[in-house]
């Protein structure tokens, strides 16, 4: 069980590097994405102006302060909380993150399915875990929001972070067709037949 | 003929300012501070979790907590779909349309002054009016208590990830607890990691399909430690408790002994040809907050 710091982006390389069970802290840049920025990407043709190849997302919609545009705070935004929400939602577009913006790492909790697998073995990705509802404490992680696109759909936008020390995260989902999700769901139904005959329930 | 008061006996009057700075102080303390019962479950999962993943896992959530409680921050940063609970005592006079105004301003100041995230939107057009209000929401759920000259009002700010983790069955007689109890361990392993574990499983058995719901959502929210005062829903979710903690899900499902602090069940009669049974799950970070009106002055606690 390796630690790998990132600078982010990355290469293809580095993400097949990663193995289920590893931690992993991100430094640099994570991009923040949710459902109904993924929902205009793809399914309403809308493009943004992020270059998102190698690099990390992460699926979250933060709480921010607004502020005056200056320096190098492009957003006009400052975090007050930043967390993570459940990645299942947003199972069918992680192939056209990666095959189309050159996704790398999706961040996420409670994991994704065979098919966000697959594309992780064939284009070369990782889901990492973090712990979902830690949210004060992932902000400390979380320098500034440096930019902001599609901000339409505040607070559904697309987010640039500027972060340091983004982790430890846990190597959940890796690029060789291990999925720890996959493993705790076949214990859970091999464990069931068993927890309903003590129930008086099979 | 005038039977709003007792003789003698000066009614509590709650004026409709008061609901909505409580409101506001509520939706924000409730997002910030965890209830005693639910940090006393993470002591208690914490002590008896077997597995390593699982133990750092609990460990981040707790230090979580005092975090957001040394910087003033919010726990997690779905600040839910808000839900207040009023519960008038006896001899208590207000007037229950500016009661329910006063609610949503005091959300929306909330959600603008600190600001706060406004998760709510129209389901159709997805519009957010970044005030976490709109149709029907905040949720308001209004009962009666026989507590003397006393208002309560309750604040649970709702989380997305456990709230999908929400079910119903129209069970028949014939199918009987055997297959209330194979739902409930089965939706568990359903939303497994998705609903944000160590979770609190409520559980609805009985009344009507809305009803049944309700009930799920009532037993989810309850303190932790509370009991079912029905005996055969006590029993039952005494059972339940220690079922689904045999699955092995554990902490955001990445496996382990804590999967739920508790199953929590709550039970209405019920039709002779109906067996309803509903789970709504609460995520880990099982927010609440209340303000308790008395001629005493107004008590702020969960």
């Amino acid at each position: 069980m390796a630690h790998h710091v990132l600078h982010m982006p990355i290469t293809e390389e580095q993400v097949r590097a990663l193995r289920v069970g590893d931690t992993v802290t991100l430094e640099d840049t994570l991009f923040g994405i949710r459902d109904a920025t993924q929902i205009h990407m793809f399914d309403h043709g809308r493009r943004t102006k992020f270059d998102l190849h190698g690099h990390a997302v992460i699926h979250t919609a933060p709480n921010l302060r607004k502020v005056e545009r200056s320096g190098t705070n492009h957003s006009g935004y400052e975090p007050v909380c930043i967390g993570t929400t459940t990645s299942d939602r947003m199972e069918r577009f992680t192939r056209p993150l990666m095959e189309r913006e050159g996704v790398r790492i999706i961040i996420g909790k409670g994991g994704l399915r065979d098919g966000s697998l697959d594309a992780f073995r064939d284009l070369g990705g990782a889901y990492l875990a973090v712990v979902g509802g830690a949210a004060a404490l992932e902000t400390t992680w979380v320098q500034a929001v440096e930019d902001v696109d599609l901000d339409d759909l505040n607070p559904e936008s697309l987010y640039k972070f500027s972060i340091k020390g983004f982790g430890p995260l846990l190597v959940a989902m890796d690029a060789h067709g291990s999925s720890l999700y996959a493993a705790v769901n076949a214990e859970a139904a091999r464990r069931r037949q068993a927890v309903l005959e003590k129930l008086g329930a099979s | 003929m005038t039977l709003m008061t007792k003789p003698g006996v000066e009614p509590l009057r709650v004026e409709p300012e008061a609901i909505e700075e409580a409101a506001k102080l509520l939706y924000i303390r409730a997002c910030k501070v965890l209830p005693d019962d639910i940090k006393e479950g993470f002591a208690r999962l914490d002590a008896t979790e077997t597995d390593a993943t699982a133990k750092t896992i609990l460990a981040t959530m707790i230090e979580n907590i005092g975090v957001a409680e040394r910087m003033d921050n919010l726990l997690c940063q779905d600040t839910g779909i808000p839900i207040f609970n009023v519960l008038i005592g006896r001899n208590v006079q207000v007037d229950g349309w500016a009661l329910k105004e006063a609610i949503a301003k005091g959300t929306a100041r909330a959600t603008r002054e600190h600001p706060l995230r406004s998760s709510v939107v129209h389901p159709i057009t997805r519009k957010n009016e970044h005030t976490s209000c709109g149709e029907r929401v905040p949720v308001i759920n209004i009962d009666f208590t026989d507590a003397e000259r006393e208002l309560r009002l309750e604040m649970i700010p709702k989380g997305s990830g456990s709230e999908n983790g929400s079910f119903l069955q129209m069970l028949i007689p014939a199918d009987g607890v055997a297959a209330v109890k194979r739902f409930v361990v089965d939706r568990v392993i359903q939303a497994g990691g998705k609903v944000c574990p160590p979770t609190i499983v409520g559980v609805g058995v009985g009344g009507t399909s809305d009803l049944c719901m309700h009930l799920a959502k009532v037993a989810a929210t309850r303190p932790l430690g509370s009991r079912c005062t029905d005996a055969e829903g006590a029993k039952l979710e005494a059972e339940l408790s220690e079922a689904v903690n045999g699955l092995g899900i554990g902490p955001q499902g990445l496996g382990g002994d804590s999967t739920a602090f508790a199953v929590h069940v709550e039970t209405a009669a019920t039709h002779i040809t109906m067996n309803p049974v509903a789970v709504n799950i609460q995520c880990h970070s099982a927010r609440r907050a209340s303000a308790t009106f008395t001629p005493d002055g107004i008590r702020i606690g969960f």
